[in-house]
């Protein structure tokens, strides 16, 4: 017991004693991760919204293999992006693998199932509340694609971040397609890794704490702006 | 509203050209995670960018996933150790040819109480004889690393069959020597490591080296350009300027004063 509070107080050390190498990979993770979120989100909402609205052939398909895709295996989606995306692959004339590029586009794979997902329960609830009188004023699709997803938004905001969280956590996918290259790709979950292996666990042990500290200043805010912008529309 | 995305994604496909932009300042070598781990290119890197325009970007694996990489085109340079895989991969037209840059050697790592009593042994395969017979832990790494493999080269060599991942003694992680090395060190097992891994690592606790200096143990490391004739995207040009400073007097003097604790890690391979 006495060795695990001895990593702990270490880590707090180094974290105060953080330097440049430090925020270069925080910064990193923040933008690989913030990146894929936000394409995800462009893209997840509105597939979840169509789900929601429209009765399409496949719908139910779909909606099943995004609720599988939720648990798809980080490691897989590494594998395949590096065996596409690998110079001898068919897209590696894109010439992206080893690049923060790719990593955001495998963490994007791995989140838009998440939001898509989550927010097609949350927006059919809306819509179950809100169908007969949208109908009743006349509102076409897009309008009532619109209107839930605006009333829909703190709770989506729950999705958006659950998507966040598996972005920011991730470490299987990234360590294939990015290398964990010095200062490159190395983000704070391929440098947990790559400490451990090291044996330097006070450091890794750190990095976590940094890590967790990171996404609950995240979620903080976020639930912060939430609770100013609920008590503004109530006026 | 819409302005303002518009905006944002103006600005996130830009810092992504920015990353497109810088793209040819560098080579990408495929290496062993041994000289990561040791610090091997930050120390050689700072010396390499004094007088040269490009520096160099390292993914670091175990050495059969660095080969396999490395055929697949995903890198400029090889550098691992394994040398009868290396020259395999020469022979079949992947690389251009191989040339050894250093050498340091194998260990055998156990428990300070060594529940095998292999402490005074100097030959390594007697030593894994007796750990076999005794079915004391031993940890292997089972990921067809250059370490893994010249530990089945041993196992033969003893005139055995390679210990089977079944028997509860003998742990296979398929994992890198690092993470390998972590459970070594918690399952009190018996682990053969490249010295300057062993060196750099932070979690020893009661293990520590029980055999060196054993001929058989020597660990080189070569280094081969990729064939820009199968990969036209290698930039052959640049590696063979980092090969040649690497094997030169300057480069094998950075070697040779990379250090751990006042112990030397690498041993230049040629001597000016």
């Amino acid at each position: 017991m006495d060795y695990f509070f001895q990593i702990f107080s270490k880590a707090i050390n180094l974290i105060l004693e953080a330097d440049s190498d430090l925020f270069e990979i925080i910064f990193l993770s923040l933008k690989v991760s913030l990146t894929a979120l936000f394409f995800s989100c462009l893209i997840g909402l509105p597939i979840a919204a169509l789900c929601v609205i429209k009765c399409f052939f496949g719908r139910n398909i779909l909606i099943i293999i995004l609720n599988s895709l939720m648990g798809l295996p980080p490691v897989l989606v590494g594998l395949v992006l590096y065996l596409i995306f690998s110079k001898s692959g068919p897209l590696g004339f894109f010439e992206i693998l080893y690049t923060p590029t790719i990593m955001t586009l495998a963490q994007f794979i791995l989140i838009v199932p998440i939001i898509a997902s989550m927010s097609i329960q949350v927006l059919e609830q809306i819509l179950n509340e809100y169908e007969e009188m949208l109908t009743s004023i006349g509102a076409n699709k897009k309008d009532i694609a619109l209107t839930i997803l605006w009333d829909a938004r703190f709770p989506l905001v729950t999705c958006v971040l659950a998507g966040l969280g598996r972005a920011l956590s991730e470490v299987g996918a990234i360590i294939i397609v990015g290398g964990n290259i010095a200062h490159h790709t190395r983000v704070m979950t391929t440098s947990i890794a790559l400490e451990t292996s090291k044996g330097n666990l006070e450091l890794a042990v750190s990095l976590g704490l940094i890590l967790i500290f990171l996404s609950l200043s995240i979620n903080a805010t976020v639930s912060a702006l939430k609770k100013l912008s609920k008590e503004f529309s109530y006026d | 509203m819409r302005k303002f995305f518009l905006k944002v994604i103006i600005f996130l496909c830009s810092t992504f050209n920015s990353v497109v932009k810088s793209e040819d300042k560098f080579i990408i070598i495929q290496s062993t995670t041994s000289i990561r781990d040791s610090g091997f290119y930050e120390h050689i890197q700072k010396k390499f960018v004094e007088d040269h325009d490009f520096e160099i970007k390292v993914v670091a694996v175990g050495t059969g996933q660095a080969i396999k990489n490395a055929e697949k085109c995903d890198a400029d340079i090889l550098f691992v150790h394994h040398k009868p895989s290396e020259l395999k991969f020469v022979r079949n037209g992947f690389g251009v040819y191989r040339k050894d840059v250093m050498y340091n050697e194998f260990v055998l790592i156990g428990p300070k109480e060594d529940p095998a009593n292999i402490r005074n042994f100097k030959k390594i395969k007697l030593a894994l004889e007796k750990i076999r017979n005794k079915k004391k832990n031993f940890v292997t790494r089972g990921d067809q690393s250059g370490t893994h493999k010249k530990e089945l080269e041993l196992w033969q060599q003893i005139n055995q069959e390679i210990p089977n991942n079944f028997e509860n003694w003998y742990i296979e992680t398929g994992a890198g020597m690092g993470s390998s090395l972590n459970i070594a060190v918690n399952k009190n097992a018996y682990i053969l490591s490249d010295q300057s891994t062993w060196l750099t690592f932070g979690n020893k606790k009661n293990h520590k080296i029980l055999l060196k200096n054993d001929p058989p143990l020597i660990n080189t490391y070569g280094i081969i350009p990729i064939n820009p004739e199968n990969c036209p995207k290698a930039k052959n040009d640049k590696a063979e300027i980092f090969i040649k400073w690497l094997t030169s007097k300057e480069g094998q003097m950075q070697i040779n004063s990379l250090q751990k604790n006042g112990t030397q890690l690498f041993f230049s391979f040629y001597a000016f």
